[in-house]
Formats: C-alpha cells, sequence, structure tokens
C-alpha cells in the first residue's frame, strides 16, 4: 500500500549514485593485489592532472591505471548497459524471464562476432567496428527471428514457449560459434570468452565505446518509460491507451540488440545479469519503468562490479570468467523467479 | 441506420487467418446514442470486429471514425475517440491500481518540448475513480484484485481517457452477477452523455436485450440481421442461428425464478 512516485528524483539519484560510487571503489582497492584507498585517490589524481610518479607507488600506479581501472568502468558500463536491456525487455514483453541471454540474443550477437573476426569483416578507422556492427546486427536479426517465431507459435508469449525458443536458439548458435572457431583457429578468442564473457584486458576505448552506446541507445530507451508501463500491462492495453505499438517496439527491440551487441563485442556473453537485476530492483522501487529503468542502471553496474570483484578473488590470482559469477546466482534466480510467478497463477 | 450520422462506419470488412475467413464482408455503422450489441454463436467472428476496429489485426476494408479511415489515424489521436476493453486483462507486475487508471491518460500526455499540459487529466482521473468505486483500492497492487476489482480498474482507465466511442470485448466475460450489474450500469451511464456510442460483444442476450439499442447477429462471419434490438432479436432469426428455440429456453430458464 506504499505509495510510489512518478519518476526518479534527486534523492533517489543521489542515494544509487553513492551506492554506486562505493561499490566501484572497493572494487579499484581489492584484486590479486590490494591496493590502499589513499593510494588509489592519490593515483587518480597523478593520472588526471598529470605529474610525476613517486617511485613508492609507481608498481601499484601502473596496475590501478593501466589494468584495473579501465577494467571496473568497463564492468560497470556493460552491468548498466545489460540490465537497461533485460529490464526493457521484461516490460515489453510482459515477461519477468525476458533477457539477452534467457532468449538467446547474446549468443545470436556472439554468433556475429566471431564471423566478423574469423572472416575479418573490419570497417576501416574503427577499431572494433566491424566485430560490434556484426554483433548488433545479429543480435536484431535473433530478436526478430525469436519473436517471430514465438508469436507464430503463441500470441501471448507465454514464458514457456519464450524461454523454448531461448533455449534452442542457444544451442543452435552456440554450435554454429563452434563450427566457425575450429575453422578459424587463432584468430578469434576461445570458447570460453564467448560463452562465459570476461572483461578482462578491457580498455578505456572499450569503455568510451560502451559509455556512448549507453548514452545513445539507452537514452533511447528511457525515453520510451512511459510506453513500457503500457506493455508491461499488456501489448493490448498500450494499443488501446494510444501507444504507437509498432514504432515503439522496433526503437526499443533495437536500441536493445545495439546495447546488447556492444556488450557482447567487448565482454562476450554474461549472462543473466538483465535478468536478475531488474528483478530485484523491481522488488525495491516497483514496476514503474520511469524508475525502474534508471534504478536498473545503477544496480545493474554494482552487481557485475561485485561479480567481477568475486571472478578476480576467488581463486586468486587465477581470473574466473565472469559469467561463472552470474550465471550460477543467475540461475538460481531465475528458478525463484520461475517458481514463484507459477505459484501465482 | 443512416449513412451521413455514422460516428462509426465499417465497410466491407474481412478478415482472414491463413485461408480461414473469420469475417465475411461485414458492415455496418453506428450513431451517437446507440449501443449496438454484436451477437452470435461462438465462432461467429464477433471479437475478431472489435480486434479490428481498434486496430489489433490485419484486415481488409475499411473502418471509419467519422469519416477518418482509422488504419491511417495517429494511435494517440485514434485513443482520444475509441475506447477499448479488451478480454484479456492478466497484468504482468503489480503496479498500483491508480498506476493502471492514470495510463488512460497516455493520448493526452504533452510531448517532448511541448508547452502543452494536459488540463483535464486529473479531474477525469479522479471522476472515473469516483464513478467505478475504485477509490478504497488505489494503492493496492492490481496482481491482488479479483476479477470483478480489475474490471473495475480498466473500466476507471477507459473513463479517464474519455473517448466518445467505447468497443467493449465481452465486458463481464468471468464476471460475478453483481459485477455484470455494476459494468452495464456504469456503461449505460456513461452513455447518457451527448455524442458518445458503444459497440459490444455479448454472450449474454438477456443482456443484450436489456441494454442494446441496436444488434448485430452473427453467424462464422457473416451478418444475419441488423437493426433495432427488437427487430433483430426476434424468435425465428435467434432460433435459426443459435440452432435451437432461444426464446423457449430463456423462457424456462428464468420461470425457475417465479
Amino acid at each position: 500500500m506504499k505509495r510510489r512516485a512518478d519518476g526518479f528524483g534527486i534523492t533517489e539519484y543521489l542515494v544509487f549514485t553513492v551506492i554506486t560510487a562505493a561499490v566501484f571503489m572497493v572494487c579499484t582497492c581489492v584484486g590479486s593485489v590490494n591496493i590502499a584507498l589513499s593510494d588509489v585517490i592519490e593515483s587518480l589524481r597523478l593520472a588526471l592532472n598529470g605529474g610525476e610518479i613517486p617511485a613508492a607507488i609507481y608498481g601499484t600506479y601502473n596496475i590501478l591505471i593501466r589494468v584495473r581501472l579501465p577494467r571496473v568502468i568497463c564492468v560497470a558500463l556493460v552491468g548498466a548497459a545489460l540490465s537497461l536491456a533485460g529490464g526493457a525487455m521484461q516490460g515489453l514483453l510482459k515477461n519477468p524471464l525476458a533477457d539477452g541471454s534467457t532468449l538467446g540474443v547474446s549468443s545470436g550477437a556472439s554468433l556475429g562476432a566471431v564471423i566478423a573476426i574469423a572472416f575479418g569483416i573490419q570497417i576501416p578507422g574503427l577499431a572494433m567496428g566491424g566485430t560490434m556492427v556484426m554483433a548488433i546486427a545479429f543480435a536484431f536479426l535473433s530478436l526478430l527471428l525469436i519473436l517471430s517465431l514465438a508469436y507464430k507459435l503463441d500470441a501471448t508469449l507465454s514464458t514457456s514457449t519464450i524461454i523454448l525458443i531461448g533455449v534452442i536458439y542457444s544451442m543452435f548458435t552456440s554450435s554454429l560459434i563452434n563450427l566457425v572457431i575450429t575453422f578459424a583457429g587463432e584468430k578469434v578468442r576461445n570458447i570460453t570468452f564467448w560463452t562465459m564473457g570476461s572483461l578482462q584486458g578491457s580498455t578505456y576505448t572499450n569503455a568510451l565505446v560502451m559509455f556512448g552506446a549507453l548514452l545513445v541507445f539507452g537514452g533511447l530507451i528511457l525515453l520510451k518509460a512511459g510506453e513500457l508501463n503500457a506493455f508491461a500491462v499488456g501489448e493490448d492495453n498500450a494499443r488501446n491507451v494510444g501507444v504507437d505499438v509498432k514504432t515503439v517496439k522496433m526503437i526499443v527491440l533495437i536500441s536493445i540488440s545495439a546495447l546488447i551487441g556492444v556488450c557482447v563485442s567487448i565482454g562476450g556473453t554474461i549472462g543473466f545479469v538483465g535478468l536478475v537485476t531488474p528483478h530485484m530492483t523491481r522488488m525495491v522501487v516497483g514496476p514503474n519503468h520511469k524508475k525502474l529503468l534508471p534504478a536498473s542502471m545503477f544496480s545493474g553496474a554494482c552487481f557485475l562490479m561485485l561479480s567481477d570483484l568475486a571472478a578476480r578473488i576467488l581463486l586468486r590470482p587465477l581470473d574466473l570468467p565472469i559469467g561463472v559469477i552470474t550465471s550460477f546466482i543467475g540461475s538460481l534466480a531465475f528458478i525463484a523467479i520461475f517458481y514463484s510467478s507459477r505459484k501465482g497463477k | 441506420m443512416k449513412q451521413d450520422n455514422a460516428m462509426l462506419r465499417v465497410d466491407d470488412l474481412t478478415v482472414r487467418y491463413g485461408s480461414h475467413v473469420t469475417v465475411d464482408h461485414v458492415s455496418f455503422s453506428v450513431e451517437p446514442g446507440q449501443w449496438l450489441m454484436i451477437i452470435g454463436p461462438n465462432g461467429a467472428g464477433k471479437s475478431t470486429i472489435i480486434n479490428a476496429i481498434s486496430q489489433g489485426i490485419k484486415y481488409e476494408g475499411n473502418c471509419y471514425y467519422e469519416g477518418r479511415d482509422l488504419a491511417k489515424c495517429k494511435p494517440r489521436e485514434r485513443a482520444r475517440d475509441l475506447g477499448v476493453l479488451s478480454q484479456n486483462h492478466f497484468v504482468g507486475y503489480d503496479f498500483t491500481v491508480e498506476e493502471v487508471i492514470r495510463m488512460g491518460r497516455y493520448a493526452y500526455a504533452p510531448k517532448m518540448f511541448s508547452q502543452e499540459r494536459d488540463k483535464d487529466g486529473t479531474a477525469l482521473v479522479e471522476a472515473a475513480i469516483e464513478k467505478t468505486g475504485m477509490e478504497p483500492y488505489l494503492k493496492q497492487s492490481v496482481l491482488t484484485l479479483s476479477g470483478g476489482e480489475l474490471q473495475r480498474t480498466f473500466l476507471a482507465q477507459l473513463f479517464a481517457q474519455n473517448p466518445r466511442l467505447l468497443l467493449l470485448d465481452e465486458p463481464t466475460n468471468h464476471l460475478d452477477l453483481i459485477y455484470q450489474k455494476q459494468t452495464f450500469a456504469l456503461i449505460n451511464e456513461w452513455l447518457k452523455e451527448e455524442g458518445r456510442a458503444v459497440v459490444s460483444v455479448v454472450h449474454d442476450l438477456s443482456l443484450a436485450k436489456a441494454y442494446g439499442t441496436h444488434a448485430m447477429l452473427m453467424q462464422k462471419g457473416r451478418v444475419q440481421a441488423m437493426g433495432t434490438i427488437e427487430d433483430v432479436m426476434n424468435p425465428e432469426l435467434l432460433n435459426a442461428t443459435y440452432n435451437m428455440d432461444v426464446y423457449q429456453w430463456m423462457g424456462e430458464m428464468y420461470s425457475q425464478w417465479k
């Protein structure tokens, strides 16, 4: 019976920003080598303002600024993007179990990326351009294929239909990815990267690209938050109240594909992030997308940063693929959501 | 029915699912003040007509609202004139009743960078809540509502939307008697205001007879009869369409209560 304000207010932004910043700092301090917070701040100051690096922190400075910082930034942005894409998809399809990984969109994007690398598809002047464009295109084509198949089989897009098709499609694309990798050999990163994901070795360029995608496509999704509310009640409801159903669906699906495509080309398939975080966020802020989507971005960033931290320190110095952590938590969450949604009927 | 005064005019509507024709060259029109009941046995294509007019499915032919082709109308503009109550009301997430009712104002929400404001919004939402008696439920999650309460929530959303023509697809399906009565009384009340009309698909012939001004009797996608409620709901037509003695059956049913 609690009252919920319509939008995401200043207070909420402030709270979520502070939490995210705190998680960010923890994730930069802790790792294979723990770095004192004072050294982190000093290194950040030096990196931003320039100046002589004291010999005492030279080693930590290198680890922090060259390796860890770009990685944590990338992780945060990828987490935010995946979570936003998942939240948008769950609203659009009125299904809390919809997500890039459950629908097979991420595997589709991986296939695109792998083909681009194996066949040397490149866009002159853009380092990862070819891979990214192919990943986005394949993500979008996968979405179209999966959804049109699902609509054909069952117009209400019930959970079991979506998941069944998602599973089959993922298996299909995985087999193709394996095939391409077998033939391409050295050029393509190993299969674990594409199936489990990793943000090891991320660069500032990666972060910049991810940030740009989030700004453009994330922004587009956020602008459609009101429409997504209507969709979350039902597509009929959206049409009845006057939503331009076709256009909105297209804009949201393209934006989702773009976000997932960029995420996959940077970090491989990181499963279940878009499933777990919007769901948990919804339990806190409610289903109104004007609140849910911005909040999900913050919680997605936090969730993935912490998962990445776990991946880095659990078997230190071994660096686990990040998807090992997210999929482990995600599958448990999936069962919990599926169970409670079934029980409610 | 005259053509010139029509609010809604459906012209040669045909709907196909694959090779199966569910609605077969249907034409009709609705004038202000009318409540058109679409009746007929299962599979007659009644709901499909509502789906087509509300642009939920592909169709051949034309649907005009006051002379404007609905297929070419912008969805927001269409929603200001045309309100639809669909049959399926399963809500996926725990929105509050108030949130769902307020969605009815979507078509009037100011666009980005626009100076307009939805001036009448608050008053209309409040009136809709009052009319449907949803006041005590406003902060409650829609997932906790009974079928009747959920139906009233969507009816309130529809009233807040303030359309001039209502399209209702079996508005009292699965509802208890008390809610059937409430829903029809509410819609009847709504219709009293000038320049409004209702088209509804109804299974219950008694309800159709009690509230309708006009009726369209359908069978297997075709119109069997059309006109005032008295003209259409006569024994010969109903018996032939429903393939049974409707009047005798209804009489038998109601005689139980005497």
